[in-house]
């Protein structure tokens, strides 16, 4: 490690750290400071009395912060079960339909989640493409299809779907086959061979995959709004609320510091025991 | 699909569903685009399926507005600042991410991730209430910065996996060879990671164009396509919404294709290349 290869890496790591240093770390820190402030205060020129973690609790806000915690868990299990047979077969078996899935996948991310979901209320409303076509082939149609939790938590699936694909199908490829092919021999069976062999080598990108979807699906405002209606409030529209029209940034600071400290905490103990140089390939 | 049978793998039948299976997933993802197709060339004001009378009337209608082409123009303007600022990030940040061995590499990486684990709508709200705090008024210049933010690491992803591949020996020799470190990035560098700058830059647009959640509270009174349309969404819905939607996922998808294809002569350029020096 010479001296002129560390100074050339600092000067390079230079952009993006000012960028995630003012648009990432400075932000955060000033949510962290306001959820310290009393009530409905607009600087941090006041003694800290935590009012907004009280309001918090007095309030019923936790309810929808672990609401949103057990949706996010619900939709990441869903998606470990729904992405594991196609990851497995995108890492182990196919050549040009995986390259056909991936691009696919890839294509899909590039359209407004908002876009796509509304796609989700025109085919799912009354009226919509399933109940409009059963109704007019069968005389009878499906109804309260939207606006319940389940449709959310589906919402959160759909969304974030090649959150966990990719990583998993990553992962699974990073697991050498001739482990696989050992086993077998051995005599073990099927299952054995699942549970010993195939997912702990493909841990550390089933983790990501993992991490990524609970993360982010536990911070969602588009599902809950456009799918769920107003039946269910997540803890990313109160803390909405609370900044905008509420103008209540204390409680929102609480709020989003609270929920940060959760992932957070996830995200720190997960990305330690993952070795980014490795899976990205480094040769 | 490889006929490759190996003794491992699953049998035909188990191979078969598996297919099955992949198109299933395929079609589920699409379906939601397939219904706001449909809607966009249904002739009603009120739109319900099975559709009765198609008319492409409100793509007219759409290309004709002045507020379509204002919000677009912003939604433009916004990515494109986006994908230059974000490439350059990207490409020193790859660097400092993949090739040098410098001492704070590992929590480089680590906070280079961090935006990409951290749900979008909540950063967009903390981003909000920075602006506030500073006194900065909310425009689309504050939705550059915060597409920035996330935007950013993910091109430095993408160039870091092309920057792992690359021999270091390759920069050391035109070091050694007397380059300036300022003419060895020029000339050996960037031609190396080019591709994946590329890759990046069309990464970086079409996420850009098509964010909706940073979009949402950083933009102030200004607005960006997915901004309008889910204004329109949840209040005062029109039938342009799904025909506005399609002609911006239409556009994302002529880029895209234009790139890949780009990609793609690339890569043929390139074995012609190969194949010419070994017949020599």
């Amino acid at each position: 490690m010479g001296g002129a290869e560390h100074r050339l890496g600092l000067l390079a790591a230079a952009p993006l750290a000012l960028v995630l240093g003012l648009g990432f770390l400075a932000p955060l820190a000033i949510v962290a400071a306001f959820s310290t402030m009393p009530e409905r205060v607009f600087d941090l020129g006041h003694a800290p009395d935590f009012s907004g973690y009280a309001e918090m609790i007095r309030q019923g806000y936790w309810r929808s912060l672990l609401r949103s915690l057990a949706m996010a868990l619900t939709a990441t299990l869903i998606l470990m079960v729904l992405c594991w047979p196609l990851a497995w077969a995108m890492a182990r078996i196919w050549r040009r339909f995986t390259l056909v899935i991936t691009i696919a996948v890839v294509l899909s991310l590039f359209v407004s989640e908002n876009i796509r979901l509304f796609g989700w209320v025109l085919v799912l409303m009354k009226g919509g493409l399933i109940d409009g076509y059963l109704r007019h082939w069968f005389g009878v149609g499906v109804d309260g299809l939207l606006y319940n939790p389940p449709v959310i938590v589906a919402g959160l699936v759909y969304v974030y779907f090649p959150f966990m694909l990719f990583p998993m199908a990553q992962g699974i490829a990073m697991a050498p086959e001739d482990a696989r092919a050992a086993a077998m021999d051995l005599g073990a069976s099927r299952w054995t061979v699942l549970r010993e062999i195939d997912l702990p080598l493909a841990a550390p990108g089933i983790m990501v995959g993992a991490l990524l979807c609970f993360v982010l699906s536990a911070g969602a405002i588009a599902e809950a709004k456009l799918l769920g209606g107003r039946s269910v409030i997540s803890i990313g529209d109160d803390v909405e609320t609370a900044f905008t029209y509420a103008q209540n940034w204390p409680l929102g600071s609480a709020l989003a510091v609270s929920l940060i400290a959760v992932l957070g905490g996830l995200v720190a103990i997960g990305l330690a025991r993952v070795d980014l140089d490795r899976i990205m390939g480094r040769r | 699909m490889s006929a490759d049978a190996d003794l491992t793998g699953p049998r035909r039948g188990a191979r078969a569903l598996l297919a099955l299976y992949g198109v299933v997933v395929l079609a589920a993802l699409y379906l939601p685009l397939l219904a706001v197709g449909f809607a966009s060339v249904s002739k009603g004001r009120y739109l319900s399926f099975p559709i009765r009378r198609y008319a492409f009337d409100w793509y007219g209608e759409a290309l004709a507005s002045d507020t379509v082409r204002e919000i677009a123009l912003t939604s433009l303007k916004v990515a494109l600042i986006v994908t230059i600022l974000s490439v350059f990030i990207g490409f020193f940040g790859a660097l400092a991410f993949a090739r040098y061995q410098w001492q704070g590499r590992r929590a480089f990486q680590k906070l280079a991730l961090l935006p990409i684990f951290f749900p979008q709508a909540v950063l967009g709200l903390a981003l909000l209430m920075w602006f506030n705090a500073l006194g900065i008024l909310p425009s689309w210049k504050t939705a550059v910065v915060a597409h920035l933010v996330w935007i950013s690491p993910v091109t430095t992803l993408i160039i870091a996996i092309r920057a792992y591949s690359f021999d270091p020996a390759l920069e050391e020799a035109a070091r050694d060879m007397g380059c300036s470190t300022w003419r060895t990035l020029r000339e050996v560098t960037v031609p190396l990671l080019a591709p994946g700058m590329v890759s990046a830059g069309l990464f970086a647009f079409l996420l850009s164009w098509g964010n909706f959640p940073l979009s949402l509270f950083t933009l102030g009174v200004d607005a960006t396509l997915p901004k309008w349309l889910y204004a329109r969404m949840v209040s005062g819905y029109t039938p342009l919404v799904p025909t506005v939607g399609m002609l911006s996922v239409g556009f994302s998808a002529g880029l895209l294709a234009l790139g890949l294809a780009a990609l793609g002569l690339r890569g043929l350029a390139r074995r012609k290349a190969g194949q010419a020096r070994q017949d020599i």
